[in-house]
């Protein structure tokens, strides 16, 4: 049996890990849920917005969560964008063609921060960085427990969006019926921007809440990006709650498997979790159609 | 009709590029060659899955990196012949396709789904041959050089010419065989509309077997062959993502379920990058940000790829006369 003292610390490292995965496998549920596409730029945009909350704090002493006013917006603006200018123009209504050409932004976004910043590692320093908080006999970085809670607020604020209001009703009609919300008067292009803005957007939040107890370099991306189809794809494609519940899951798995086998090897219990998933279960925990 | 043409053309140019090594005199020309068979071999070994079975494999470095460890593992660790090494490579990575495969198609999974279950597939291989004592971990395998028709290394480099002609020219008569055979016609049905296939009798699921077995075979092979021409492996770049993204890349550009289409890419690829280094020198990531413009503007322009612009001018030509059919 293994010592409460070593495996508490480690439960409560891996739910704060865990509420981040959960958010940026928030905005990949989204795009997914209402364009049936898997953004395979997520984590390259992450990467992005990581770096957007380098920037800012480096050059023109920003705190990252100040940051959370600018980095979201923009990263909603460049989805919008890239929703309108290039994805849905590429696509010629072919779901295998926005798959290429999500994966075309990847490498190319990859490979210009590559090229630009070198694949030097970067982190930022903020007055609370050392900062801990005590909580039932482990220290925990204030930094993390910021983190968890925003997630938890960035997804109940999402899920309000999507009940409450109009647009919100639009995108969800979206999902389940495209001519009929075409029939409707419902901007379809429009509106498929917007979900792809938002889902973007969460990467941005993410992005600004992770950054003070976390690192960028330009791989950075990559991790994450199959860390979050497996939340999604562990929690139902579409779901929600199901990538909130996903995210945790894996965070817990991996801090749990970091303990047990070696921090390099405990990525495995990951990808072993993604191929049992997609093996025995691929509609995911609450999900409902491939 | 058609496909006796197209086998008389198929043979007319790789004829045509058998004559290479009697006139090209420079070495570095003939590497030049070289490396476009090479890349046309991983770029059709794809087409199989991608071009005619529509499967998007995001993964293929899985079948790519295990067939160029396997030659390289049994070289070294069991002493066994590169040439045997080259038929286990294949045969090797056409089992780790077929398990991908078993693990993806029972369950109907395609499109995105099958995307990500190759890409985590490669991603796995990767930390594996990172971990593990006798791939060589995270140093890599070299493979000690002893230039010996035997030992598959050759002093000159036309026997890496014909070595890698006489695999490219299997694999192209092999994608020519499908566009003839049944089993072809099944997986081109597939790809169309899987329901219907299923509707008319296609054995949906074998048939994508056997199409993701031929190409982790082929692309197992473009492994060995890597291997045997580079002498040196590490878990980046057999099993990175580099070697997926120019497998899909290759027939993308050139035609996906074309016969020509990876041969077209692969001469496109192949300049571009050494266009590339030539202007920029070997900066790290711009080769690549190419390959991934490359990629946006064919979707987005020309989907059919670059083939497409001989059967639209071929169309245009013939307007002329009335059409045959």
């Amino acid at each position: 049996m293994i010592d409460p003292v070593i495996l508490i610390p480690s439960l409560i490292n891996g739910l704060t890990t865990g509420a981040l995965y959960a958010l940026v496998a928030l905005g990949l549920t989204l795009i997914y849920g209402v364009l049936h596409i898997i953004n395979f730029a997520h984590g390259a945009m992450l990467m992005m917005a990581l770096y957007g909350v380098f920037f800012l704090n480096r050059l023109f002493g920003i705190d990252p969560y100040v940051a959370l006013l600018i980095v979201p917006p923009a990263m909603f603006a460049i989805g919008y964008a890239l929703q309108r200018g290039i994805i849905g123009r590429a696509s010629h209504g072919r779901d295998e063609n926005i798959l290429l050409v999500t994966l075309g932004l990847s490498i190319i976004i990859e490979n210009m921060a590559l090229y630009f910043f070198r694949s030097d590692t970067r982190t930022i320093e903020t007055p609370y960085s050392f900062e801990v908080v005590e909580f039932a006999g482990a220290f925990v970085p204030v930094a993390k427990v910021v983190a968890f809670f925003g997630a938890l607020v960035t997804a109940a604020l999402l899920w309000a969006f999507m009940s409450k209001t109009d647009l919100g009703r639009a995108i969800r009609a979206l999902a389940k019926e495209r001519k009929g919300a075409r029939l409707v008067g419902i901007n379809v292009d429009h509106v498929f921007a917007m979900s792809f803005g938002i889902g973007v957007a969460c990467l941005g939040v993410a992005a600004c809440l992770l950054m003070p107890s976390y690192y960028v370099n330009p791989q950075v991306g990559y991790g994450f990006v199959l860390i979050a189809f497996t939340t999604v794809v562990l929690g139902g494609m579409g779901s929600f709650v199901g990538a909130m519940i996903g995210g945790l899951v894996i965070g817990v798995v991996e801090a749990m498997g970091g303990l047990f086998l070696g921090d390099s090897l405990g990525q495995f219990g990951i990808f072993a979790i993604f191929i049992l998933i997609l093996m025995f279960r691929p509609t995911g925990l609450l999900g409902h159609k491939v | 009709m058609i496909n006796t043409k197209q086998l008389v053309a198929l043979l007319v140019i790789f004829g045509l590029i058998a004559t290479c090594p009697f006139w090209i005199v420079s070495p570095s020309t003939l590497n030049t060659v070289i490396a476009i068979l090479y890349i046309a071999l991983l770029g059709q070994a794809w087409n199989i899955l991608g071009g005619y079975g529509g499967q998007f494999s995001f993964g293929h470095a899985a079948f790519f990196g295990t067939g160029a460890y396997t030659v390289a593992v049994l070289q070294i660790q069991f002493g066994i012949n590169p040439w045997l090494g080259m038929v286990a490579g294949g045969l090797l990575a056409m089992g780790v396709a077929l398990f991908v495969g078993f693990a993806s198609f029972r369950y109907g999974l395609r499109g995105s789904y099958f995307a990500l279950v190759t890409l985590a597939f490669a991603e796995v291989l990767r930390i594996l041959s990172n971990s593990v004592g006798f791939t060589g971990g995270g140093v890599g395998i070299l493979i000690p050089l002893e230039r010996d028709i035997a030992n598959m290394q050759f002093a000159d480099n036309r026997g890496y010419f014909w070595l890698i002609w006489t695999l490219c020219l299997a694999c192209f008569l092999t994608v020519w065989w499908l566009g003839r055979s049944r089993f072809g016609a099944w997986l081109m049905a597939v790809r169309d509309n899987e329901d219907a296939a299923r509707a008319l009798g296609v054995d949906v699921f074998k048939t994508k077997m056997g199409a993701v077995a031929l190409s982790g075979f082929f692309s197992g092979l473009a492994g060995v062959f890597y291997a045997q021409f580079y002498l040196y492996l590490d878990p980046l770049i057999a099993y990175g993502s580099a070697i997926s993204i120019e497998s899909l890349l290759v027939p993308i550009i050139g035609g996906m379920g074309t016969l020509f289409g990876p041969l077209i890419g692969a001469a496109v690829i192949h300049t571009l990058s050494e266009v590339t280094r030539h202007n920029i020198g070997d900066v790290p990531g711009v080769a690549l940000a190419i390959y991934g413009v490359l990629l946006i503007v064919i979707v987005m322009f020309l989907p059919r790829g670059l083939i497409s612009i001989f059967s639209v001018a071929k169309r245009a030509f013939s307007k002329r006369r009335p059409a045959n059919a």
